[in-house]
């Protein structure tokens, strides 16, 4: 390519108005370690490019952002055949505390943060996280119980009005 | 891959526009690029680039937010102020570093 000046050279899509209006909805429903990290790398992912976010904490979803269980999410290898370990192996007393302890060290490895510290990035980046008011109510949880950035307890009509237009991502 | 005048010299991009030679950076470079995509640089920015420089010269790779957070102590909330709504690329492009690869 022959030389130019930089108004006609490449310039990587940094296009703000093309993205306007881009929104993710991430819809977490599980609460052990390794189904809470798709949701949060994407959040982050997502926020890195300009995008709305909004993350919704349902069912087992809210161990994320519960107080008490945030910083301590395990992994469970019994039952999943991906990890193609033998089942009365790793049904064996001590084994999640094994298998959590194992996949810690491999995210921290990756220098991934954990449950908390993500959390707090995804805030400071501008992400809104949202929790369930059925789950809520059926585990006796208010606002007080959950991760501060939390910004409230929200029905399914109102998750409707946030969600317009958004891309919806279920885990 | 492109090849630019800027500043009466030349510079080696990438297909997306990234800087491919880092060596080909000055701060007078930095403030052309930045104006391209419709930033002014501050004092503060400066550190951040100065920051990210290093760090890419010795780790071999450009840095994560994650890492400029983690490692070079600069608040998310304000690298997102500094460069807007893409900051890990806008930071990159204008200090003359390929954008990251990691993904966090």
């Amino acid at each position: 390519m022959t030389a130019t000046d930089l108004s006609t050279a490449p310039v990587p899509s940094f296009d703000d108005e093309d993205e306007g209006g881009r929104k993710l909805v991430l819809i977490c429903s599980k609460g052990s370690l390794d189904m809470a990290y798709p949701g949060l790398v994407l959040a982050n992912a997502a926020l890195g490019e300009g995008i709305e976010v909004h993350i919704f904490f349902t069912f087992w979803g809210f161990e994320i952002i519960n107080k008490k269980t945030m910083g301590d999410l395990k992994f469970v290898a019994m039952g999943n055949p991906a990890t193609h370990m033998p089942n009365a192996v790793m049904g064996l007393p001590g084994m999640t505390a094994v298998a959590t302890k194992m996949m810690r060290k491999q995210i921290a490895e990756l220098d991934i943060p954990e449950g908390p510290e993500f959390l707090d990035i995804i805030h400071e980046s501008g992400g809104h996280l949202w929790a369930c008011r059925m789950s809520a109510d059926m585990n006796k949880l208010t606002e007080d119980d959950l991760y501060e950035g939390v910004e409230g307890i929200i029905s399914a009509t109102d998750f409707m009005e946030l969600s317009e237009g958004a891309q919806t991502i279920f885990i | 891959m492109p090849v630019v005048t800027v500043l009466e010299r030349q510079i080696h991009l990438d297909e997306e526009g990234f800087l491919t030679e880092p060596s080909e950076w000055d701060e007078a470079l930095a403030r052309e690029l930045a104006a391209n995509i419709g930033l002014e640089l501050t004092p503060r920015h400066l550190e951040v680039i100065a920051f990210a420089r290093s760090d890419q010269a010795e780790q071999g790779e450009t840095p994560t937010l994650r890492r400029m957070t983690a490692v070079g102590g600069f608040p998310t909330k304000e690298l997102f102020q500094l460069f807007p709504k893409k900051p890990a690329k806008k930071l990159s492009y204008v200090a003359g570093l390929q954008k990251p690869v990691g993904c966090v």
